[in-house]
């Protein structure tokens, strides 16, 4: 029997690693054996998948999806893209979720507590599916930058935290989302965990004026990309992968 | 690894953070505003095998519960099948196959319930014995973590699984081995996932 075709291999330096020191919570939690490497199996190749059945018509919408009284406070922002593979082709029908804080730096969480106030008409996450390009989008206000435990006075950058799945168990993948121009990056101890100033750069949405919605909101663009598939050339697969 | 140019990169990792129940369980965050939120049911009503539950704690390197983890499950039905075009065949009908739970905030206690998975075909005519595939993300996890849980009433499957065989140091697989137990008549397997430390759980790069 053919073996399926494999994912291409993860990078895992161009990841952060798991022992970064500067960010303090991660000593504790960073394995120290080494990973052991497998070849991928069905139980790899294979991951949930999900329907619009799953999702609610605003969930998208994080302006509205919490609202009650009127609409968040802070800057109105648009964040779209694609989800494609590393070959560039689109993930169509995946989901993706994001979850935030509002336009103050707080998060709607029980563990929160953080001097700025909560906002009553934000819950702060959304979800979606994308379309048959691999096209998504949210709408949501500008998540305000925070202090953070960490060293004495280290701020978070303003981030999105973005949760994708794309087709198999292998591909999946949390990530955040930060904003060109934050100067606040370069003194994050997570964002700095990543070596290449490259991919810190692919974490940085785009301010997207072509996307803007005049007198309305602005908009961001970012593209994610999941782990690739080799084709199966020798396999006689005419339907490829 | 060396950068193939042909490619486009990977888009980096970011830590979950400690408000990964906002995005992916806000129930626990203290909010309801999903319809529904995401299948905490694996198995589904339909699912033919045996009923059970896996438990467990998830412990850092001072040997203390994480109480901020995220955990999802993947796993075939008992017939070895997943939910998916190329998961070897049909599965029940409300068979998902995944799930996602969270520790508690006071305990660090996780669980789901679910079926017992059947042998799942692995690589050139090889079986691999009944396990759950798990992905841990949590604050101070900068890349989601990658294990698999087997069953300890499985022994001899697990005896020729070929992943389990892969890991060079045999007293390391242990790590990824449930106990079978029973509690008020229900089977219960348990599973403590060590991030560091003695007893390090195996990780994977898959």
């Amino acid at each position: 029997m053919p073996h399926d075709a494999e994912y291409i291999q993860r990078d895992r330096t161009w990841h952060p690693p798991a022992l970064s020191p500067a960010y303090k919570t991660s000593v504790s939690r960073s394995p120290r054996l080494p990973l052991i490497s497998i070849e991928q199996t069905v139980s790899e190749i294979t991951g949930p998948r999900f329907g619009h059945g799953d999702i609610g018509a605003l969930d998208h919408d994080l302006l509205k999806n919490y609202a009650t009284t009127g609409d968040p406070v802070g800057e109105r922002i648009i964040v779209h893209g694609r989800v494609l593979d590393q070959e560039g082709r689109p993930v169509p029908e995946t989901l993706v979720e994001v979850w935030q804080a509002n336009a103050g730096g707080r998060y709607r969480h029980r563990k929160d507590t953080y001097f700025a106030p909560i906002d009553p008409n934000f819950g702060g996450c959304g979800r979606t599916i994308t379309d048959e390009n691999g096209s998504y989008f949210f709408r949501t206000v500008k998540p305000g930058a925070y202090p953070w435990r960490n060293s004495i006075n280290d701020w978070r950058p303003a981030h999105i935290h973005v949760s994708v799945f794309g087709r198999a168990f292998c591909q999946r993948l949390i990530t955040q989302l930060y904003f060109e121009g934050d100067p606040l990056i370069p003194r994050c101890p997570i964002a700095q965990s990543i070596a290449d100033p490259v991919a810190i750069d692919m974490l940085t949405a785009k301010l997207d004026m072509g996307a803007a919605i005049p007198l309305d909101s602005l908009a961001y663009r970012f593209d994610i990309v999941l782990r690739g598939r080799r084709s199966t050339l020798f396999e006689n697969r005419l339907e490829g992968n | 690894m060396a950068n193939d140019p042909t490619l486009l990169r990977e888009t980096p990792s970011q830590t979950a953070g400690p408000y990964v129940h906002i995005g992916l369980a806000p129930g626990a965050a203290g909010f309801d505003i999903y319809e529904h939120e995401l299948s905490w049911d694996i198995a589904g009503p339909n699912a033919a095998g045996e009923r059970i539950r896996v438990e467990g704690l998830v412990i850092d390197a001072m040997g203390s519960p994480v109480k901020d983890v995220l955990l999802e499950a993947w796993q075939a039905n008992a017939a070895g099948h997943y939910p998916h075009p190329e998961g070897g065949g049909e599965v029940e009908d409300g068979f998902r196959g995944w799930g996602r739970v969270i520790t508690d905030f006071e305990t660090g206690e996780w669980g789901f319930d679910t079926v017992k998975p059947g042998p799942v075909r692995g690589r050139n005519g090889t079986m691999q014995a009944p396990h759950i595939s798990l992905w841990i993300v949590a604050r101070g996890i900068n890349l989601g973590l990658n294990t698999r849980l087997y069953f300890s009433d499985e022994a001899e499957a697990n005896a020729s699984d070929p992943v389990l065989n892969g890991i060079e140091w045999e007293n390391r697989r242990a790590t990824l081995i449930a106990e079978r137990g029973t509690r008020d008549g229900q089977t219960v397997y348990r599973f403590n996932i060590r991030l560091q430390g003695d007893d390090e759980t195996v990780f994977f790069d898959i």
